[in-house]
């Protein structure tokens, strides 16, 4: 980690236009990623960590808003036209998906899908530099440079998927976002992917922001964590504290639910993510959170530093002058019926 | 080798089981090119089964274990009879129900039902949560009037979708992943079945929802006595629910037995493999590095030997070493090395898809400008520089002649599910048998090598 930012998200809002009104995926979202770190974003489905990642890249659908700061080598992304954007994708910013034969051409070979993205950012480049920085990067990702003639279909998963991490570094971007990149793959091989991973940020500086559902991914392949929960980061911070002790209920009710050879007992958390057309009041989590207070579902949490490096957005963390008179009072809620979850 | 084998595929059925699964084959044939369907040959089969035996006791949940590929669907569907068996017996009940008519099967599946594994794609979006739940009772005409409707609302409140008035009128498109998931367990279980085979229930789902799924899975078995079938690729939820677990690899049950003492004391390197990779949401740990290579294989060309071989850690002489794999290492190797490099020892070797057979006696033809002898030269270094990697162990002599190489691997042998301990696993490690052949295989090596043969670099080039 060299501890310069490469991407500074300040205040991003992405809302989606439906017919029953907008959908706040990305409600007010702030985030530094550094060279050479792997951010994890974690959170349920629905929680808008897909769009976050996308908003990030200016990779929003049609029918999509955003409005806030993204900021990139000193300028701002959000609201930047699509051709100044096309130039900073590939040699600035680049993305991988969880369906990788999917953004494969099947038509094209190997050899095709890299010499036309490297050719877009560097025309110049004659077919014996394009074919060697190709294999550079293909071996460093385990496909054999005998292969690079050869076509998406035959392919592996695994090898698919190592392939488009190729392609997305090839230009040597500063900030990688994958997207669930091993949930469509198999144990081993999603093992073998994220270590892949990890040797490359630490080769080549790229910071990455790695969004997945698994805890167990972020803990073992992230330097640092954010929590997300209905369109909101609820917490922050290096992987080893925000594993070691959650601060905010939401990220210990999750990480107690996860399923792993370590699980004692079978725990789930009541109730399920809102609907983010018309998110409940103040904390987003209060109807499902077994600490809610009466100013939970008043008030707004205000975010709090915990130490220099975390933050959590939680009243448990007080202000306490900002907590009205018996705003402590525990929270009597609704039961919540078995049926209601997610 | 002829020794006592307690194998399950001789052993008699168990007395308390309801399923037993004796030699079971589902082969899939392959479409060959439009000549050869036209002349009527055949290219091959998937055999996505590929000889399984196992019993299925009363009140037990058996987790059936494997990556994609490894034919657990296959097996489940086959044993539900929605695919056809290409050989072996299922009995459900003592009845042999492999060959049974449609009609036949229809009255049984009464008995065995099963939840697939996408809740979104396994409900009629057309039909509300009623009529989906309630479809069985029609299908098999088991209820009249308003006995129907009252099913339906039993069924629903058991898998906890209650009040059920609130959800009968409800489409699919109207409920979250984890109530669909409960309406299509209500459908399985609308028929009181004996035994449900769970496809993946709980992958589709979220973190958060999975665990409902599964305490509910295993309420239902405590409340009604199911026996399950639990179909998965993740060791982690199977811990949780499993009496027994089944590894399958590429159409074998590589190892069975209770879930205590797989978890404690994994035999096979593949379900070695398998429970350190399972991510552990521990920041001390890291990525595990030390995994298996590669992927599962192709299951229309199966590997000679142990299907797992080529990706094995401790494979040795007798595992089924042969030409693809030889290919394989060297392609590993060149990714591992710079374009100069490989380039150089590429142009020693001719084709390389003349490697891609499946023989344990393998050709390799020599570059254009290079002969049989520079090739040898060339293996035997790469052989000195990976003193480790299993495959060597199986290389039984490499002889230079003119414009190739020969490499003969020792020959395969079949592994064979043998008990050890609390489980039986499909090892050569654990296989006297095998150990000793292999034993013996090396002397072979060994004295060949010393007179003067290969594998060291040998003046028998042309």
């Amino acid at each position: 980690m060299t501890g310069d930012t490469v991407v500074s998200v300040r205040d991003l809002r992405v809302y989606y236009g439906t017919r029953r009104g907008p959908v706040r995926a990305v409600d007010g979202v702030s985030l530094d990623i550094e060279a050479g770190e792997v951010l994890g974003l974690v959170g349920e489905s629905g929680c808008g960590k897909s769009t976050l990642g996308r908003g990030i890249l200016g990779l929003l659908p049609e029918g999509a808003v955003s409005d806030g700061e993204v900021l990139y080598g000193g300028r701002n992304l959000v609201g930047m036209s699509p051709k100044e954007l096309r130039r900073l994708r590939g040699p600035d910013l680049g993305l991988i998906f969880q369906e990788p034969m999917t953004r494969l051409n099947p038509l094209m070979r190997i050899e095709d899908h890299f010499r036309e993205t490297i050719k877009q950012h560097e025309p110049s480049l004659d077919d014996r530099a394009i074919r060697s920085r190709s294999l550079e990067m293909l071996s460093r990702t385990g496909i054999p440079p005998t292969r690079f003639r050869q076509y998406p279909h035959e392919f592996s998963g695994g090898m698919r998927q190592r392939i488009m991490i190729a392609l997305a570094l090839v230009l040597r971007p500063k900030l990688l976002v994958a997207d669930e990149p091993t949930t469509s793959l198999d144990v081993i091989v999603e093992a073998q992917i994220l270590s892949i991973l990890a040797d490359l940020r630490q080769d080549f500086g790229t910071a990455l922001l790695l969004i997945t559902h698994n805890l167990g991914i972020v803990a073992e392949a992230c330097d640092r964590v954010a929590v997300m929960y209905a369109g909101e980061i609820v917490e922050e911070g290096p992987a080893r504290d925000v594993f070691g002790e959650a601060a905010h209920p939401y990220t210990r009710e999750l990480l107690r639910s996860t399923i792993s050879l370590q699980t004692k007992e079978l725990h789930s958390i009541p109730g399920a993510p809102p609907n983010l057309i018309d998110p409940p009041p103040a904390c987003r989590f209060h109807p499902r959170c077994p600490n809610a207070m009466l100013v939970c579902s008043s008030k707004h949490p205000i975010e709090r530093r915990l130490g220099a490096p975390r933050r959590v957005s939680c009243w448990l963390h007080g202000p306490v002058h900002e907590i009205p008179e018996d705003g402590t009072i525990p929270l009597e809620r609704e039961q919540i019926a078995v049926a209601e979850e997610a | 080798m002829t020794v006592a084998v307690q194998d399950e595929r001789a052993a008699p059925p168990d007395e308390a089981a309801i399923v037993s699964i004796r030699g079971l084959k589902t082969y899939f044939p392959i479409r060959g090119s439009f000549a050869q369907r036209l002349v009527g040959r055949e290219a091959g089969h998937v055999k996505a089964v590929d000889d399984v035996s196992f019993d299925l006791r009363r009140g037990e949940v058996l987790g059936l274990v494997g990556e994609s590929g490894s034919g657990k669907t296959t097996l489940g569907r086959t044993l539900l009879g929605l695919v056809q068996a290409t050989e072996g017996s299922i009995t459900f009940e003592g009845e042999e129900i492999t060959g049974m008519s449609e009609r036949e099967l229809r009255a049984l599946r009464r008995s065995m039902q099963i939840v697939f594994q996408d809740p979104h794609a396994s409900l009629n979006p057309a039909m509300t949560i009623e009529q989906s739940v309630g479809h069985p009772l029609k299908i098999h005409r088991l209820v009249k009037g308003s006995e129907y409707k009252r099913r339906v609302a039993e069924a629903l409140e058991t898998v906890g979708l209650a009040p059920a008035d609130q959800y009968m009128d409800k489409y699919p498109s109207d409920l979250s992943g984890g109530q669909k998931q409960r309406a299509v367990i209500a459908r399985a279980i609308i028929l009181n079945p004996v035994l449900l085979v769970a496809d993946e229930p709980v992958s589709m789902l979220d973190m958060s929802v999975r665990a409902k799924i599964l305490e509910l899975m295993l309420n239902l078995k405590h409340e009604f006595g199911f026996t399950y079938l639990y179909i998965t690729h993740d060791l982690a939820t199977a811990k949780f629910f499993c009496d027994r677990i089944a590894i399958l690899y590429l159409g074998r049950i590589v190892e069975i037995g209770p879930s205590a003492a797989i978890y404690a004391d994994p035999k096979h390197p593949y379900t070695k493999a398998l429970l350190k990779a399972i991510p552990e949401p521990d920041p001390r740990r890291s990525v595990p590095r030390d995994l298996p290579r590669g992927e599962i294989p192709d299951a229309a060309r199966p590997p000679l030997g142990c299907s797992f071989h080529p990706r094995c850690p401790s494979a040795f002489e007798v595992c089924g070493w042969e030409t693809r794999d030889l290919r394989d290492l060297l392609e590993l190797r060149w990714a591992q090395m710079g374009e100069e490099r490989f380039e150089a020892e590429r142009a020693l070797i001719g084709d390389l898809d003349a490697l891609d057979t499946s023989s344990p006696r393998a050709r390799i033809p020599a570059g254009k400008d290079s002969r049989g002898s520079d090739v040898l030269a060339f293996l035997d270094s790469a052989r000195v520089e990976s003193p480790d990697e299993p495959l060597w162990r199986g290389v039984r002599r490499m002889t230079a002649a003119g414009g190739h190489v020969e490499v003969e691997f020792h020959e395969p042998v079949t592994p064979r599910l043998l008990p050890e301990g609390n489980v039986s696993v499909e090892c050569h490690l654990y296989d006297e048998d095998a150990l000793r052949e292999a034993e013996l295989r090396r002397a072979v090596t060994v004295s060949e090598t010393q007179r003067g043969g290969s594998p060291r670099p040998s003046d028998t080039a042309g």
